[in-house]
């Protein structure tokens, strides 16, 4: 019999909501956490917009000495990973050290941290360069961190793969509980709104440059124009079934019940994207047939091409309008590793209260024969999600959440 | 197809490119050698840093069939990953036009992603530091694949044709081992049967020499640049920073035997711990890498008596060359004093997120060949490091199940067991 991995705690940093009820509150409410940037002049670059968060206070939040080692997406992990633990009634220094790990993904690292370390080494040279950037910028900082904070000496992990990322980050925890791992955080925080980070995340070539919040991430519809970047994510308790029960957990939200990752064929090969198949596979995986899933969350990259991709491939296995889907993301930004946690704990909150949350100031295009919540949030029982995440350079990721049991 | 629960992994293609040897058969004969590839650095000029010795490697990336507008968008080790992937494909005797591209899938790990890349590039933008707002009409087309090191990942899916699942694994300096790790569970849950998996990185930059510098990690043995890599040895003063990668053709069992292919080992343990105590800092007990190897070996159905080699982290950080000397005493027992224990690095220096692959390379030839490679520039072992690291001179020794160890910023402590997998298992 395999272990299954269920999800008992939630940890969330958005631009439209800190922490699980503002995010969720929010969310329902269609508001929109976009806006022109704040954390640095956008006004020399084509791209103005996004998701920021605002009101997260580090210093309040995490002691004093941990601020001058970490980036701020390590600050928003260490939080995200406090906020779970306490959503899920667990404290980590009562349980078993190696019983616990840690699975996160990451996209840039600590994209701003490096970038002052970069200056401090080009502008004034090598001894300027900070004690801590030999972790506080690399990809696996996260993870670390948030295992020596709680005490989690258990198998420790982090994956990178674009966008896609955050799901194969709690495939992997699931992973780790089957192998017999009573308790894992995973998901997934990122930030790299500086300015050196904007002109990385400009060459993609995919972010609007609209300058109107509620214009300028619009997927699925005629007018899409690429994405607005945001900042945050989730962070997950995923614990193994019977250990959530028998320690009597305040709530189970949902197991995850299935997953798969694969890639598109090569650029110009004429093929089709990969997209489908991992929601296929993912579907099987749960053994969940297509009328078991109540919502798709869309990975909804709002280019004209890859909305059809996306658009094609659920109603290839779902039938024209045969699923509500939706977008919350549209009031985040794209969160690069941090969507699609975000998006699972959106999935999971939609499990719990039967309401699917709606995407915002989209007016569907006639070519998707998609069933897309708009504009308000959609009353129905949801007892299985699916969420969809991809990656620059053909990533696709599926996981299938559903209700406990 | 075997069930789930029942598949075992093994690897039936290599891909090498290390300092001081551009595939196997160099790398190998270095090794054995016991010659060393560190040197004083001439990719820019060292003298500002307070370490100006790493172990570089000579690589002309058309010599090895990339095309211009490959080594344009690629990051050096993104260019090494490639070179290294095919190499292993064209090792294993695959034909991956043959291969199920669905059932096909990558890992590579590394640690600092396109460190090189990223590091030049801020410079341009930034014009040389003086910018806050960096210009972006100077940036490349291809910036957001130095941001982002899963392109890492895609070229290699690219070039391999795998349209499994696809993935960069980044766990600091256990990324190595982690990878392979990784894609070895990927084709036992059943959902892969084919991975090329394995880890590079090309780190050395001017920003990586001066964060390294920073927390005195790297040695300043800089007169004397061939012996400045000298694990366990008590005049031990810091890593040499290296670079390059390994890649492997890992394939189910039954299917590689199926198919006649060429086995050099299974991956027939692996685990990793946290050690939950410092970013950079280790304690003396070893006891989380310890655990690890535990958790591998009973993995492998392997008892401590049954490793022929330990392929140690063996750094050259004084407190490295402890912590690991007391993880083997605490996992292996008396065992640990009789099992030769050697570090690759002494010659090739440590490349971050890549060595871990690098040394997984080298233990498996060691099963190959029934060799140990040494440790080089060991002359006087600090007291507190009193195994036997099969000091200067390569040792003829009959090698069928290797233990290969990583450790790493991030407190990441990993393990591995390699070994012919038609052995005795518990």
């Amino acid at each position: 019999m395999t272990a299954r991995a269920v999800v008992t705690g939630l940890g969330i940093v958005a631009s439209n909501g800190i922490g699980r009820d503002a995010y969720w509150a929010a969310t329902l409410a269609g508001r929109s956490g976009i806006g022109r940037i704040t954390r640095f002049d956008p006004t020399p670059y084509p791209a103005r917009l996004a998701g920021e968060v605002s009101g997260f206070a580090a210093e309040e939040l995490l002691p004093s000495r941990l601020l001058p080692q970490t980036d701020r997406m390590t600050r928003f992990a260490l939080v995200g990973a406090d906020w779970a633990f306490a959503d899920a009634g667990i404290r980590p220094q009562e349980l078993p050290e190696f019983d616990m790990g840690v699975a996160t993904a990451s996209h840039a690292g600590g994209f701003e941290f490096g970038q002052n370390e970069l200056k401090a080494l080009w502008s004034r040279g090598g001894q300027y360069v900070s004690a801590y950037q030999s972790f506080a910028w690399f990809y696996a900082v996260n993870s670390g961190q948030i295992s020596i904070r709680n005490g989690m000496r258990g198998p420790s992990s982090v994956v990178v793969s674009d966008q896609a990322g955050g799901l194969d980050a709690v495939a992997q925890a699931r992973r780790q509980i089957r192998k017999g791992i009573p308790l894992m955080v995973a998901g997934a925080m990122d930030s790299s709104i500086c300015p050196w980070g904007w002109v990385a995340q400009l060459a993609c070539g995919r972010i609007s440059v609209s300058e109107a919040p509620d214009r300028a991430y619009l997927p699925f519809d005629a007018e899409a124009c690429g994405y607005v970047p945001g900042e945050g994510g989730a962070l997950l308790i995923i614990e193994e079934a019977d250990h959530a029960r028998r320690r009597e957990a305040p709530q189970v939200y949902g197991e995850i019940a299935g997953y798969a990752a694969t890639f598109d064929p090569r650029p110009g090969s004429g093929r089709d994207s990969g997209l489908r198949r991992a929601i296929e596979q993912a579907l099987r995986d749960a053994e969940i047939p297509p009328d078991g899933i109540d919502v798709v969350f869309a990975d909804a990259a709002a280019t004209p091409e890859l909305d059809q991709v996306e658009a094609t491939a659920i109603t290839g296995v779902f039938g024209p309008g045969g699923v509500p889907v939706t977008a919350p993301k549209t009031m985040t930004g794209r969160l690069y590793s941090g969507a699609a946690p975000l998006d699972l704990a959106a999935a999971l909150l939609s499990i719990r209260d039967g309401i699917i949350p709606p995407t915002t100031h989209v007016r569907l295009a006639d070519r998707y024969e998609i069933d897309l919540v708009r504009n308000a949030p959609r009353t129905a029982p949801v007892r299985a999600a699916l969420v969809l995440a991809r990656g620059y350079g053909g990533f696709n990721s599926a996981m299938v959440v559903r209700a406990p049991t | 197809m075997t069930a789930a629960g029942d598949r075992r992994v093994v690897i039936t293609g290599i891909g090498v490119i290390a300092p001081g040897g551009v595939g196997v058969k160099d790398f190998w004969q270095l090794l054995t050698d016991g010659r060393t590839a560190t040197r004083r650095i001439s990719f820019f000029d060292p003298s500002p840093f307070r370490s100006q010795v790493a172990a570089e490697v000579d690589f002309d990336p058309e010599l090895h069939g990339l095309r211009p507008q490959e080594i344009r968008r690629m990051d050096r080790a993104a260019q090494f990953a490639v070179v290294t992937a095919r190499q292993a494909v064209r090792d294993s005797g695959l034909e991956f036009d043959a291969l199920d591209p669905l059932r096909t899938g990558v890992t590579i790990g590394s640690a600092v992603g396109a460190t090189m890349g990223l590091d030049q590039e801020y410079r341009t933008v930034s014009d040389g530091g003086r910018l806050d707002l960096v210009d972006h009409r100077y940036a490349v087309p291809h910036l957001y694949n130095y941001l982002v090191p899963s392109s890492f990942a895609a070229e290699v899916a690219w070039a391999v044709g795998a349209e499994g699942p696809v993935s960069v694994v980044s766990t600091g300096c256990t990324s190595g081992l982690d990878a392979v790790g990784y894609a070895a569970e990927v084709i036992r849950e059943g959902t892969a049967d084919v991975m090329v998996a394995g880890a590079t990185d090309a780190p050395i930059s001017p920003i990586t020499v001066a964060c390294f510098d920073a927390i005195k990690a790297t040695t300043p043995r800089n007169d004397d640049p061939e012996h400045a890599s000298r694990p366990f040895d008590a005049s031990r003063n810091g890593f040499v920073l290296g670079e390059g990668a390994a890649v492997f053709v890992l394939e189910e069992l039954s299917v590689a035997r199926a198919r006649g292919a060429t086995i050099y080992a299974e991956v027939a343990g692996y685990a990793t711990r946290s050690n939950a105590f410092h970013m950079t800092g280790l304690r003396p007990d070893g006891r989380e890498m310890a655990e690890a190897i535990r958790v591998a070996l009973a993995e492998a159905r392997l008892d401590p008596e049954d490793i022929d080699y330990v392929n140690a982290h063996g750094s050259g950080t004084k407190q490295n060359d402890r912590h690991e000397t007391a993880a083997f005493k605490r996992s292996l027992g008396e065992h640990a004093w009789r099992v030769p224990v050697s570090s690759i690095k002494s010659m090739i220096g440590h490349s971050l997120g890549a060595i871990g692959s690098i040394e997984i390379a080298a233990s498996v030839l060691a099963m190959t060949h029934h060799v140990v490679p040494p440790t080089a520039n060991l002359h006087n072992p600090d007291p507190e490091c009193d195994l036997d690291y099969v000091p200067l001179v390569a040792r003829d020794w009959r090698t069928d199940a290797v233990l290969s160890v990583g450790s790493g910023f991030g407190g990441f402590q990993s393990a591995m067991v390699l070994a012919r997998p038609d052995r005795d298992r518990r």
